[in-house]
């Protein structure tokens, strides 16, 4: 077995441009969930509606990329507003329920008959992106030892970090700033908060909006990042690995979900190499395994890292391990 | 007390603590009654001690007000008055709807009828954040200290008028940075008060009930209402630090606040509000001044009464 190429392909799928956009959408994620406490379970629906924002206007009505951009976010402005209006004045529950079936819904939608002009039905819809890979100031690949990424992988994954980082610092403003303050405070308790003055659905409305938006932006780069788009790619598992991503990371700390997407990138492409490597070169007898189980095994090792991490740290690999000691009285 | 004979291996300070706290104590009652107490009697001197009466200035004023669940009327009030710049005590048995009351009011619940107007507003129908930026205030019967932030910043939230809390301005640091500042030392200056500045820094839910219970005021108070609603802010709360809390009750007032308080202590009450209200089974059956609630038949049914039935049982 070569270890080194092991070790090599699971440092390029915990850096690569897949881990930079799920980075991204669990930072909205997080917002959410770690310091809201709103409970989205169709952060993918996000994803959906900015990704085809991007690429729909694009090559439907020629429109250049940076405008698709800007649809896609106000896409995922609407569908906020759309979830939250009628949601977040009832209990936390309701706005999960319609989450989780709104983003099915869309899919559903993206890819029935009725929206194939547009959206490519099933078959999807290709090369909408070039404008983006224009602007690619890298001109060869980039290779140093084991490290080896595409010139355009590599301007993807600077964009999608970069804009991480920035969404992380922007997070982090708002977070330690009186707006976040009332933001935790939601999270903790909406009666306190009420009884204070503070307009809780208001502010459960901004931080829906916003995190959405983090999330359209993560599925805009998801479309360039392969200039091809089939509603399938947005199934609800993907909300759930964002949810592993930011639990492993650990909720409600500005750097959580982005240490969540490295490891969760590293552990599944580390787990595909060695796997493969085991049954090819024999160390996993033929018949125990075929490569073609590794993709569904793999995940299942993803789940007993988590279970043991929920064990051992569980408030996530950067949570204050206290604070999950405060529900005791 | 079994508290007495520990007395001795109690730590100096706290001893040291706890004499001051008497110190304070004989000086409140050798003063007499405080100016806001002689403005308070002096307000309500010629109101008849009758359910429903009105007073001079009331700055809460409830019409009618009815409260069903299902078969149960918790709250049936048809007329109250809450004279501004007094405490007002709410008394009543277990389930007499003082807490359902002070729901309805404050907006977290919704009345199967009725009215009530703060200041000569109609806030029958405002949302409840609304009611508190006007300026009148509630703190809950259990607790709700927001765990996860710290003591400063539970108190901090309570500040109105906040120019961060608004979405664009929060990333910039320096257009509410002098505020934050100011706001900071008006909430140390609270907890102080209070006697939590040790847990400043500390997460809030690692703070002991009674400790809640003084945040919650504490932070009822950050608001700088007109009218705070305390229910049962003594409850868990040890003696010598319900001294000093009543202590602040009666500063609170003297300022010019005015309290309506939910409290089931008989000499609590007594000793320091201006005016009682009775409540039984969800109605106003009694209000006046302490004095005349002491001799109140009807109170002593409702109260006495239940006590003897108690007893009575356990002696069996
Ligand atoms: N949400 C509710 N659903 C049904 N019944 C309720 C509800 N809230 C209160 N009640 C009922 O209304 C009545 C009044 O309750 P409330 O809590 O106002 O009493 P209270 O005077 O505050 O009593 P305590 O002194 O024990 O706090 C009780 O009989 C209670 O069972
Ligand atoms: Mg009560």
């Amino acid at each position: 077995m070569d270890l080194l190429s092991i070790l090599s392909n699971s440092l390029r799928g915990a850096f690569g441009p897949e881990a930079a956009i799920y980075a991204l959408a669990a930072v909205g994620l997080n917002l959410h969930f770690g310091y809201t406490g709103l409970l989205n379970f169709g952060q993918v629906g996000f994803m959906l509606v900015g990704a085809y924002g991007t690429a729909v206007p694009v090559v439907a009505w020629g429109l250049p990329l940076w405008v698709g951009i800007l649809i896609g976010i106000a896409c995922a402005i609407a569908l906020a507003l759309l979830l939250g209006v009628p949601t977040l004045r009832l209990r936390g529950d309701y706005l999960a329920i319609a989450t989780i079936a709104a983003a099915e819904v869309l899919r559903y939608i993206y890819r029935s008959e009725w929206a194939e002009p547009l959206t490519g039905g099933v078959f999807g819809i290709t090369q909408f992106a070039n404008d983006f890979y224009d602007f690619n100031p890298f001109s060869g690949p980039f290779v140093v030892g084991p490290f080896n990424f595409s010139a355009n992988a590599l301007w993807v994954m600077t964009v999608g970090w970069g804009g991480t980082l920035l969404a992380c610092g922007l997070v982090a403003l708002l977070i330690h700033s009186p707006w976040g303050r009332v933001l935790r405070s939601v999270r903790e308790d909406e009666q306190a908060a009420r009884s204070l003055g503070k307009n809780i659905f208001s502010y459960k409305m901004q931080s829906l909006i916003l995190g959405g938006v983090l999330g359209a932006l993560a599925g805009s780069l998801m479309a360039i990042n392969t200039q091809a788009l089939t509603p399938d790619v947005f199934m609800p598992i993907l909300t759930f690995y964002l949810w592993t991503i930011m639990i492993l990371g650990g909720a409600s700390r500005i750097m959580g979900p982005v240490l969540g997407a490295i490891v969760f990138w590293f552990l599944l492409t580390f787990l595909d190499s060695l796997l493969r490597q085991a049954i090819g070169t024999g160390v996993i007898p033929s018949g125990w395994l075929e490569s073609s189980d590794v993709g569904a095994i793999r995940f299942a090792f993803v789940g007993l890292g988590l279970m043991l991490l929920m064990m051992f740290r569980p408030a996530g690999l950067l949570g204050k391990q206290k604070e999950l000691r405060l529900d005791v009285r | 007390m079994s508290g007495d004979q520990e007395q001795h291996e109690l730590e100096p300070d706290l001893l040291a603590e706890r004499e001051e706290l008497i110190d304070v104590e004989r000086e409140l009652e050798a003063q007499g009654p405080s100016a806001g107490a002689v403005r308070a009697a002096e307000a309500l001197t010629g109101v008849a001690p009758e359910p429903g009466v009105a007073k001079p200035d009331p700055i809460l004023s409830a019409d009618g007000v009815v409260r069903e669940f299902g078969g149960l009327t918790a709250v049936d009030v048809d007329h109250l008055e809450v004279q501004r710049g007094t405490i007002t005590a709410l008394i009543g048995p277990n389930g007499a709807g003082k807490s359902t009351f002070f729901n309805l009011v404050s907006g977290f619940d919704t009345p199967t009828r009725g009215s009530w107007s703060f200041n000569g507003t109609d806030i029958s129908r405002m949302a409840a954040h609304k009611i508190a930026r006007l300026g009148m205030v509630r703190t809950f019967q259990l607790t709700k200290a927001l765990m996860r932030l710290t003591t400063l910043e539970n108190v901090m939230l309570g500040a109105t008028g906040q120019s961060g809390e608004s979405l664009w301005r929060a990333p910039l640091r320096f257009l509410w940075s002098d505020q934050e500042r100011s706001n900071q030392k008006r909430a140390d200056v609270l907890l102080e008060r209070f006697r939590l500045s040790h847990m400043r820094d500390e997460f809030a839910g690692t703070m002991s009930g009674g400790q809640r219970k003084l945040l919650e005021m504490a932070r009822a108070l950050m608001v700088e209402p007109d009218l705070v609603m305390l229910d049962e802010p003594m409850a868990g709360v040890n003696p010598a630090l319900t001294q000093s809390l009543l202590g602040h009750i009666q500063t609170l007032r003297d300022e010019g606040v005015t309290i309506i308080l939910v409290e089931h202590d008989m000499d609590v009450i007594m000793s320091i509000s201006d005016w009682v209200v009775c409540f039984a089974e969800g109605r106003v059956i009694a209000e006046g001044r302490p004095d005349d609630i002491r001799r109140d038949k009807a109170v002593i049914d409702a109260y006495l009464g239940a006590r003897r039935s108690l007893t009575q049982e356990d002696d069996k």
